[in-house]
């Protein structure tokens, strides 16, 4: 990959695991500009004309391949707006690893801001992985604020995994979903927020169709004097299920608000939410040092296994 | 290659000065003899067990393991020289597998099949545990089988186990005494379990009585273990004595 350096390396590696250049379709963005770009016979990645991003096509029947679309930004002070719109073949199978680092080492504040529609077509799949990392000395703030739509049609499956684990100074997340009769809808949310880092995640998932499916995993740390804000909504119009997790542990003068919501407008609706706010038990930190480890690395592994 | 010398341990109380839970307790216990300390609730045991692993330390007294003294060495330290305590009521952690959980004991990253020894040894089907999480999904005596699993998957200088069988039920319980039988062979160098259980007596070389915080009698079980039956009707009646003694 040409124009590509340590720094875009390092990105690269931790929000998307790219050593070398991908297999399969990519589209690699930085400080607001295309980077590098390759469509394959069934997936087809074109520039939008009318405002910055790409639409992403993927032919029916498409089986088992992968696109990945990082985003860096390395330079202070740029704020970069990005739209995103895949449009998922019936019955096509496909990965998606997006992702988006920032380095900031200046004193301005550097942000991303995308949106990612998603239109997944008839039995259509997809698993979609999208890690947040920041890094950089300076005192300029890395902020993120992801926004993504995602219509489901019947019997289409998506499963969503969102990792943001330190560095991302803030970030609001918005998600919102419409799920048709026999869809599918699994998301899991990872993040740990520490420093004065604040996070917020709306979400709010439709179930419009019968036998639709949604579960919602969410484990989240926040530590230091951060803050963290969760608020899901599930909405059952049909007969259908929800499950939603919300697991976080609190750590020294944190706050973490959990607003779950469930709303039935079905009587044969079944929808259940469980939530959690605890800190690390200090039986859990002896335990482990037990093994023979120190007092630090105990409450590593508990941080580290959590968040797994 | 242990030693309690003159220990004494006051938990905090309202008044300020202290409740007494092991009072002026000293013994050896000799190189690679299997121990099991019994007696009443509440006389100390589970204390004695903590203050050798550091967990609580102690207010009077010292605490020698061949010969060094550990009184004020931390717990990771103390691991380190070999010393291991499975938990009466061991914690459980969200996200760490059973898997995970038996390689960060052993310290290293276990092969499957040597994890599926120790659970099987345990009573658990191996293949059904190994990736579950170590959370509120496994019920108590399932947690408690794998926290027995954790110190065997070590090689343990002095292994303590506090009452292992609690909370487990009968059928695994033949397989746990079976286990502890064949580790008292080979596993671990010295093993000290604390249990009311007649059958984890009966595979003692050495029975120790704790009561009132204080050693009630200690000895080889040839010569404790008969005469304990016909004492322990009762945990009271065991008190009642050390009652009367102290009066």
């Amino acid at each position: 990959m040409a124009n590509i350096n340590q720094t875009d390396r390092s990105l690269l590696e931790a929000v998307a695991d790219l050593h070398q250049v991908p297999e399969g379709a990519y589209n690699i963005r930085k400080n607001g500009q295309g980077l590098a770009r390759h469509s394959t016979a069934n997936i087809d990645i074109v520039q939008k004309t009318d405002k910055p991003g790409i639409d992403i096509r993927v032919k029916p029947g498409t089986q088992h391949e992968s696109i990945h679309i990082p985003v860096i930004l390395t330079e202070s002070g740029l704020s970069d707006m990005v739209y995103n719109d895949f449009y998922i073949g019936e019955g096509a199978d496909v990965l998606i690893i997006a992702g988006c680092g920032i380095h900031n080492c200046g004193d301005q504040r550097s942000q991303h801001d995308g949106i990612h529609s998603f239109h997944l077509a008839r039995g259509a799949r997809i698993r979609y992985v999208e890690k947040h990392y920041g890094e950089g000395n300076g005192s300029g703030e890395r902020i993120l604020n992801p926004r993504t739509i995602i219509e489901m049609e019947e019997n289409s499956v998506c499963e969503m995994e969102t990792v943001q684990i330190r560095g991302v100074d803030s970030t609001r997340r918005e998600t919102e979903a419409h799920l048709a009769a026999g869809a599918r809808l699994i998301l899991t949310e990872r993040l740990l927020t520490e420093g004065t880092q604040t996070a917020e995640s709306d979400v709010s998932i439709s179930l419009d169709g019968a036998d639709a499916v949604t579960q919602i995993v969410s484990r989240s740390i926040a530590r230091g004097h951060s803050l963290q804000v969760f608020h899901p909504v599930v909405i059952g119009n049909a007969p259908c299920r929800a499950h939603v997790q919300c697991d976080s542990m609190i750590m020294d003068t944190a706050s973490i608000r959990s607003i779950p919501e469930i709303r039935a407008n079905h009587s044969d609706a079944q929808l259940i939410h469980e939530a959690a706010i605890g800190k690390i038990n200090s039986d859990q930190i002896v335990k482990l040092m037990t093994f023979g480890m120190s007092e630090e690395e105990a409450e590593a592994v508990i941080v580290e296994n959590f968040l797994r | 290659m242990l030693e309690l010398k003159h220990l004494e341990f006051r938990a905090p109380s309202t008044d300020g000065n202290g409740t007494e839970i092991i009072h002026d307790l000293s013994l050896r216990l000799a190189s690679g003899r299997f121990t099991v300390i019994t007696g009443p609730n509440g006389g100390g045991k589970s204390t004695l067990a903590k203050l050798i692993m550091g967990i609580e330390r102690p207010t009077a007294g010292k605490i020698l393991f061949d010969g060094q003294d550990i009184t004020d060495l931390p717990v990771p330290e103390r691991a380190k020289l070999g010393i291991g305590y499975a938990f009466q009521q061991p914690p459980r952690f969200k996200g760490l597998t059973v898997r995970r959980l038996l390689s960060l004991a052993h310290g290293s990253e276990l092969p499957e099949d040597e994890c599926c020894t120790y659970l099987t040894r345990v009573g658990l089907c191996s293949a059904d545990y190994l990736n579950r999480e170590v959370d509120a999904s496994l019920s108590g005596g399932e947690v408690k089988r794998i926290e027995i699993a954790t110190l065997m998957a070590r090689n343990l200088r002095l292994a303590i186990y506090d009452e292992p069988e609690a909370g487990i039920d009968l059928w695994s319980f033949a397989m746990l005494v079976k286990s502890f039988r064949a580790m008292s062979d080979r596993q671990h160098e010295s093993t000290l379990v604390i249990s009311h259980q007649e059958r984890i007596m009966q595979l003692a070389d050495d029975i120790l009585v704790v009561a009132d915080g204080k050693i009630r009698e200690m000895g080889p079980r040839e010569q404790i273990f008969p005469h304990l039956l016909s004492q322990i009707d009762t945990g009271c009646s065991l008190r009642r004595t050390v009652g009367k003694e102290e009066a």
